[in-house]
C-alpha cells in the first residue's frame, strides 16, 4: 500500500528537477537556436571564408586555403582604398548634418509641440521605413538630369527677372558630374535617417525630469541656456547611442548609393561605398574570399572608429570627466 | 501447363508495365520571363516524343533567377534540371565545375557546332573547352533610328552608319535640327560596340588566349573606342542615360527624345509593348555603324552537375535548341532571334515587321547574325568589364584623359589577372 503512491511522487519529482534544471535553457533556446544559425554561423563561416579563394558557383568542395592572400589582396587594391574614402566622406557628409538637425529639432518638437509631438515625430520618421525602391523613384524624378524637378525649378528660377542671374543657366548633371554624386546622395541619407535620430533624441529628452528645468527658470535661464547647459550634458548618453549607430550604419551605407547610382557607383566611382565595393567583388567578380576580407577590414575600421567615438562622448570617455 | 505459363505472362507484363510506369521522369526547367514562355509552348510538342518526361517550370525574375542559380550550385542543392543562362552571366557560371561540360560524352554538343549561328558556340565555351550550355536565342546588333527625326534633318539612315565618323558628322545634323532631341542614350554605348569589333581571331574581348591582358594606352581598339565615345560626348550628342534599362534611359525612350539606338533585334519587342508604344511604324532599323556587327545577350540552355536527370534534361535541350520548328515556334512566341540557323529559314523571315514600319528588318538581322565574329570568353570577363567601364566614364567625365585612364586600367586588370 505505500509503495503505490510513491511511485508518482518520484516520477513527479524527477520530472520537477529535469523541469527545474533545464526549462530555463529551452525557454531561451529558440533566440540561441535562431542566433547560431543566422548570426553565429554566418560570422564564422565569413571568417573562415576570408582565408580562403572560392568561387560561388564552383560548389562548397572548391575551395582553396589561401592564407593572408585576401587581406593584402585587399590592403593593396586602389579601389578598396578608393571606396573607404567616399565611404568616410559620405559618412560625414550625411552623418554630422543628421544631429545637427535632429538634435535642435527634437528639442523644439519637446519643448514647443507638446499636444502634435507623436503626429509630428511620425510624420519625421516615415522616410525611414519608405522602401528604398520608392524612394529611388521620387529621387529620380527630382535628380534627373533631364527630366528631374530639381532642374526644372532652377530653370524657372532662371528665368525670373531680377535674381535670375543667381541661378544656373545649363542644366546641372546632379548624378552625373563628379562634384555633385556625394552631396546627391548624402542629402538622401540624411532625409531619411533625421526622423530615426529624431526619434531616439526625443526620447532621451523625455527621460530628463522636467523638474530640473523648472529650476532653471527660476533661476532666470532661458532656453537657450538650458538648452546648453541642461540637455546637453544630460543628453550625452543618447548622443553616444545616436553617434554611434551612426557611425556604424554610415559606414555600412550600401542600399542608397547603390539605387541612385544604378548600381554602377556613379561618375568617377564617387558613390562606390565599401559594401558597394564587397557586393560586386562577391556577386560580379564571383571572389568571394576577397570580399569576406574586406567585411573583416571594413569591421576593423569601424571598431577603430567606435572606440575613437566612446572616447569622445562614452561614459568611461573624456566627456565623462567633467 | 499452358494456364501457368499464361499466368506467368500475364505477370510479367503487368510487372513490365509497372515498371515502364514508374520510369517516367520530372525534370524542373529554372527560367526567366519571356523565356518561360518558350518552355510552355515547347511542352506539348516535346511530350509527343518524349511522353514519359514531365516537365516542371520553375520562373524567377531576371536577377532573382541567376542569384538562386548561384547559391543553388555553390551549395549543390536545389538547381533546376535544365537552367536558362543569358549571356552576361556565362562567364560567372563558367568558372568551377557546376556546370555540366556539354562537350563531353553522352552530349557531345559539338556535333551541332555547324547547325548554330558561327559565334555563339564560342560564346558558351570557357577557356579550357568547357561548353556550359547550349544556345537558344541571338540578339544580333542593329542601329534603330526615328525616321521622322532623320527626315527633319534630310539625313539618310546610309549617312549614319556608313562609319562612325560620319555617325557623329550627320548625327549633330539631326540633334540641330530636332531640339531637345539626343542622337543617342549614352556615347558609351560606342565604345561598347567598337571594343567588340575587329579582335584579332583567339583574343577576347579583354585578354588572349594566353591570358595576357588586352587592356592598354597602346592597343588601338581600346584608344580607337575610348576615342570615338568621347567625340560623341563632347559634341554633345548623347543624353548620357548610364546603361540601357536605367530610370533615365527608359524616359528618354518614352518622351520619344532619342534618334537612334543600338541594340539587339529583341528591343523592338520591349518598344512596341511598353518604351516607345506612341512611335510605332516611326521606327527604322539598319546595320550597326562601320560595318560593325555585334551580338546584344542571347540565352542559352545548361546542365548543372547536381541534375540527377541529365538524359532527360538534354533531350529536352536537344529539343528547344535544335528543333527548327521548336526554334521557329520560340521566335513567334517571344520574338527571341533563334540561334539555329536552319529555323532562320522560315517563310515568317520575309515578312516585315510591323513595329517597324512593315520593314523587312528580319532578314537584315539574319545576315547581321552571320557575321559577328566569335570572342573567346575568360573568367575574368566581368572584373575587366567593370574596370574598362570605370575608366571610360572618367575618360567622358573629363576627369582623365585616354592614356592615363587606360594604363590606370591596365593596372588594375593586371593586378586581378594572377
Amino acid at each position: 500500500m505505500t509503495a503505490t503512491p510513491s511511485i508518482p511522487q518520484q516520477v513527479s519529482s524527477g520530472w520537477d528537477k529535469f523541469q527545474r534544471r533545464y526549462a530555463p535553457y529551452i525557454f531561451i533556446s529558440p533566440f540561441f537556436l535562431l542566433f547560431f544559425a543566422f548570426s553565429l554561423f554566418p560570422i564564422l563561416f565569413n571568417a573562415y571564408l576570408s582565408v580562403h579563394n572560392w568561387q560561388p558557383g564552383s560548389g562548397l568542395g572548391d575551395m582553396k586555403f589561401v592564407g593572408l592572400r585576401n587581406f593584402s589582396d585587399n590592403l593593396t587594391d586602389p579601389t578598396f582604398w578608393q571606396s573607404l574614402r567616399n565611404t568616410a566622406i559620405l559618412a560625414v557628409e550625411s552623418g554630422v548634418p543628421q544631429h545637427l538637425i535632429a538634435l535642435p529639432l527634437a528639442f523644439a518638437i519637446h519643448m514647443g509641440l507638446k499636444r502634435v509631438q507623436s503626429l509630428v515625430t511620425a510624420v519625421y520618421f516615415l522616410p525611414y521605413i519608405t522602401s528604398v525602391v520608392a524612394i529611388s523613384v521620387v529621387f529620380f524624378t527630382l535628380f534627373s538630369w533631364q527630366y528631374g524637378a530639381l532642374n526644372a525649378g532652377l530653370n524657372a528660377l532662371h528665368n525670373l527677372p531680377l535674381i535670375g542671374g543667381l541661378f544656373p543657366a545649363e542644366k546641372i548633371n546632379w548624378l552625373g558630374e563628379v562634384q555633385y554624386v556625394q552631396p546627391a546622395i548624402a542629402m538622401v541619407v540624411v532625409w531619411r535617417y533625421v526622423g530615426w535620430n529624431v526619434l531616439l533624441y526625443l526620447a532621451g529628452l523625455q527621460a530628463i525630469p522636467s523638474d530640473i528645468y523648472e529650476a532653471a527658470s527660476i533661476d532666470g535661464a532661458t532656453r537657450a541656456q538650458q538648452f546648453r547647459f541642461i540637455t546637453l550634458p544630460l543628453l550625452r548618453p543618447t548622443i553616444f547611442l545616436a553617434v554611434t549607430l551612426t557611425l556604424i550604419g554610415g559606414f555600412q551605407l550600401f542600399e542608397e548609393p547603390f539605387v541612385l547610382t544604378n548600381g554602377s557607383g556613379g561618375t568617377g566611382q564617387q558613390g562606390l561605398t565599401t559594401i558597394m565595393y564587397m557586393f560586386r567583388t562577391y556577386n560580379s567578380y564571383s571572389d568571394a574570399g576577397v570580399a569576406a576580407a574586406m567585411s573583416w577590414l571594413l569591421f576593423a575600421v569601424i571598431g577603430i572608429l567606435s572606440l575613437i567615438n566612446n572616447r569622445i562622448f562614452g561614459r568611461s570617455g573624456l566627456a565623462g570627466k567633467d | 501447363m499452358q494456364r501457368t505459363r499464361a499466368l506467368v505472362l500475364a505477370v510479367s507484363s503487368a510487372l513490365l508495365l509497372g515498371a515502364a510506369q514508374a520510369q517516367k521522369t520530372t525534370i524542373t526547367v529554372g527560367v526567366f520571363p519571356d523565356l518561360d514562355s518558350v518552355i510552355k509552348a515547347a511542352i506539348p510538342g516535346f511530350n509527343k516524343l518524349y511522353p514519359n518526361v514531365e516537365v516542371k517550370i520553375s520562373s524567377l525574375a531576371y536577377a532573382d533567377h541567376h542569384n538562386a542559380l548561384t547559391t543553388a550550385l555553390s551549395t549543390g542543392k536545389g538547381a533546376g534540371d535544365v537552367v536558362a543562362i543569358d549571356f552576361g552571366f556565362v562567364a560567372k557560371f563558367a568558372e568551377g565545375n557546376g556546370m555540366t561540360d556539354l562537350n563531353k560524352a553522352p552530349f557531345n554538343a559539338g556535333q551541332f557546332k555547324s547547325r548554330f549561328v558561327g559565334y555563339t558556340f564560342p560564346q558558351a565555351t570557357t577557356q579550357d573547352g568547357r561548353m556550359v550550355g547550349m544556345p537558344t536565342d541571338v540578339g544580333p546588333g542593329s542601329m534603330f533610328y526615328r525616321t521622322d527625326l532623320l527626315a527633319k534633318a534630310k539625313v539618310t539612315p546610309a549617312q549614319l552608319n556608313a562609319s562612325w565618323e560620319s555617325y557623329i558628322a550627320n548625327g549633330k545634323k539631326v540633334v540641330t535640327a530636332n531640339p531637345g532631341v539626343f542622337l543617342i542614350p549614352d556615347a558609351s554605348e560606342a565604345a561598347q560596340i567598337i571594343l567588340r569589333t575587329g579582335l584579332k581571331s583567339g583574343e577576347g574581348m579583354y585578354f588572349d588566349k594566353s591570358n595576357k591582358v588586352l587592356v592598354s594606352p597602346t592597343n588601338a581598339r581600346f584608344v580607337r573606342a575610348f576615342t570615338v565615345a568621347k567625340q560623341i560626348r563632347d559634341a554633345k550628342l548623347d543624353a548620357r542615360a548610364g546603361a540601357a534599362f536605367s530610370p533615365e534611359w527608359t524616359t528618354a525612350f518614352q518622351k520619344g527624345n532619342l534618334a537612334t539606338e543600338f541594340s539587339g533585334a529583341w528591343l523592338v519587342g520591349h518598344m512596341q509593348n511598353w518604351l516607345a508604344k506612341d512611335y510605332a511604324g516611326k521606327w527604322g532599323a539598319q546595320n550597326l555603324p562601320g560595318n560593325s556587327f555585334a551580338s546584344y545577350g542571347g540565352s542559352f540552355w545548361g546542365i548543372p552537375t547536381q541534375s540527377q536527370n541529365k538524359d532527360a534534361a538534354w533531350n529536352f535541350i536537344k529539343y528547344l535548341t535544335t528543333n527548327p520548328a521548336q526554334q521557329v515556334l520560340a521566335f513567334k512566341t517571344t520574338g527571341a532571334f533563334p540561334a539555329l540557323k536552319a529555323a532562320q529559314n522560315d517563310p515568317i523571315f520575309n515578312q516585315g515587321v510591323e513595329y517597324l514600319g512593315n520593314q523587312k528588318t528580319r532578314l537584315l538581322w539574319r545576315s547581321a547574325a552571320a557575321k559577328i565574329q566569335p570572342i573567346d570568353v575568360n573568367r575574368l570577363d566581368p572584373v575587366a568589364e567593370q574596370i574598362v567601364n570605370d575608366a571610360l566614364s572618367e575618360v567622358l567625365n573629363g576627369t582623365k584623359d585616354i592614356p592615363t585612364a587606360l594604363a590606370q586600367a591596365q593596372q588594375l586588370v593586371e593586378r586581378r589577372a594572377r
